[in-house]
């Protein structure tokens, strides 16, 4: 515990941690730091365990049948993975976006409240400030006010993205784990939740899996290179861009493969 | 190359494509058949039950001294069974289905039930009567009554809401669930929130297709909840329900076959097409409440 009480601005601290589907080693014993108020980029190749290691934050593997998980996280000096964890405030602190849209086929009030309402928020002015508030956070708010009862299934697919974005905040989390977040979405609703994650660090922090290097490149603060179920290398995002350790970071950044 | 594949073509050249038309006309030709026979079944029906309707046929019962037949018990009967039955059925329908999809972890076990169910869905419906004989009025004591038919046709149907169900979940997106589930929903306050709202479309359809089983039944509820019904109802429901009562099927059957009282029996068989119709609206009503709440 000590080891990660003295690194305060640490926000999530993995150590050990693997894990299996069924026969599969996904993750292999895996050991990030996720800095506090910083966007974390996690690359890869497909199928090498980044998105599975995000998942492993928030618990969202429990789900899958046949996954075992050995090592420990700790968020803010809490195991994640420690007895008597209710998996509902875990995901309450630590909210998710998902690749592509996934508005749930009902207003966008109701999508935004959705969170607060299954935490007890009952009191209609309080919903009111939590919606406003939200859809501001991630740069909606101008689009979709005046049609707050409208389905969110009428949305373009990147004010979907956007609106779920907000539905993650409405929860008011300490951590946002982002999914490619924008690999379904045209350029220029990509640029702007890029610009909406550079506002959203400020107030969160935020662990985002991403496909794109040059997207790594521009918003994260940390970048980690996850291949074949091994985390190679995890750096300041200049420094792993500028002059990688490892020769797979280097070869896979400079796209000789994956 | 094929000259068939050559651009020296104006796209205004149209082709015959002797097939193509063909096509078209015989579908043309089934549609019209389906939908004139359904007409002409609706209309006769009608045309010949609607005379026979009056208001004593539909209020009194049968009074063999005065020689005037009454259906009401019969109707009543009906639309007691038809409640009561989805009352039974459709709490563990859906309870059912939303366990063998959400949360039963135990594949081999959920394709055994499955099977279960599909195979007793296909079983015709005079064991049910045999079975619903034997064991609710004879074994738990229920003799001869409606109650015996509720839970007959409830197991009867039972199959029907299950699948509908199971199909109308199946078909909601994952991405629904995690994203309910990644915002730290229980697994229940998901599917209570999230799942039953999006397939209540589907469970509707399997309610309708219940009520239409149960209406069309009459094999089963001969022998289980009784042949004729001969009284108005009286006494309370408990007692309504424990005393033995045939419903519009089976005093059809019992009229058309029986007797050869065919106006009455077409009488009644507008009586039934008439609730049907009446029940689906009534349900799709309900539903379109619970969808916009």
């Amino acid at each position: 515990m000590n080891e990660v009480e003295t690194q305060n601005k640490v926000k999530i601290h993995t150590k050990n941690l693997d894990l299996f589907y069924g026969d599969v080693h996904a993750l292999k014993d895996v050991n990030l730091d996720i800095q506090s108020h910083n966007v974390t980029a996690l690359i890869g190749p497909s199928g090498c365990g980044k998105s599975t290691y995000l998942k492993t934050l928030n618990r969202m593997n429990d789900t899958i049948d046949g996954v075992k998980i050995t090592g420990d996280v700790f968020l803010d000096n809490e195991n994640v993975y420690g007895k008597g964890v209710d998996v509902t405030i875990l995901r309450k602190k630590v909210g998710m976006v998902f690749q592509s849209p996934n508005p749930f086929p009902m207003s966008i009030y109701d999508n935004i409240t959705y969170g607060p309402r299954m935490h007890g928020v009952k009191k209609r002015i309080e919903l009111d400030e939590i919606v406003e508030k939200s859809l501001k956070g991630a740069a909606i708010w101008d689009e979709v006010k005046d049609r707050m009862k409208k389905s969110a299934l009428s949305l373009s697919g990147g004010q979907q993205q956007r609106l779920c974005i907000a539905r993650a905040l409405a929860t008011q989390p300490d951590v946002l784990l982002m999914d490619e977040p924008t690999s379904a979405l045209d350029p220029i609703s990509t640029t702007k939740i890029e610009e909406l994650i550079a506002e959203l660090k400020k107030n969160y922090s935020i662990v985002i899996v991403t496909h794109n290097m040059q997207q790594a490149a521009r918003i994260s603060d940390d970048t980690a290179f996850f291949l074949l179920g091994e985390l190679i290398e995890n750096h300041k995002t200049e420094t792993i861009f500028s002059s990688p350790q490892d020769k797979r970071t280097e070869d896979y950044i400079t796209g000789r493969f994956g | 190359m094929s000259d068939k594949l050559s651009n020296d073509v104006a796209i205004t050249d149209r082709k015959k494509r002797p097939f193509e038309k063909l096509f078209y006309s015989v579908i043309y030709l089934l549609s019209g058949c389906v939908l004139a026979l359904v007409i002409y079944f609706i209309a006769i029906i009608l045309i010949r039950g609607l005379p026979a309707l009056s208001l004593s046929f539909l209020t009194s019962a049968p009074n063999p001294i005065q020689q005037t037949i009454g259906i009401f018990p019969s109707i009543v009967n009906t639309l007691y069974i038809i409640f009561f039955t989805l009352l039974c059925c459709i709490p563990i329908g859906v309870g059912g289905a939303i366990y063998l999809n959400e949360y039963a972890k135990n594949k081999r076990l959920v394709s055994a039930i499955e099977f279960a169910t599909e195979t007793l869905s296909g079983v015709p419906s005079i064991l049910y009567g045999v079975f619903g004989y034997v064991v609710f009025c004879l074994l738990f004591g229920f003799k001869v009554s409606l109650i015996a038919g509720i839970l007959t046709l409830t197991i009867m149907v039972l199959p029907i809401m299950i699948r509908t169900t199971q199909e109308a979940l199946k078909s909601v997106p994952v991405s629904y669930r995690e994203g309910a589930l990644g915002m730290g929903a229980t697994k229940w306050y998901m599917v209570r929130t999230i799942l039953l709202p999006s397939s209540l479309k589907g469970i509707l359809t399997g309610i309708i297709l219940s009520i239409g089983r149960m209406v069309s039944e009459s094999a089963a509820l001969l022998l289980t909840a009784g042949g004729s019904a001969m009284y108005m109802p009286k006494g309370s429901l408990w007692d309504q329900l424990s005393s033995s009562g045939s419903t519009l099927s089976v005093e059809l059957y019992r009229y058309a076959y029986s007797r050869g009282d065919n106006e009455t029996a077409f009488g009644i068989a507008a009586v039934l097409i008439l609730i049907v119709i009446l029940l689906n609206l009534l349900t799709r009503f309900i539903a379109g409440r619970l969808n916009t709440q």
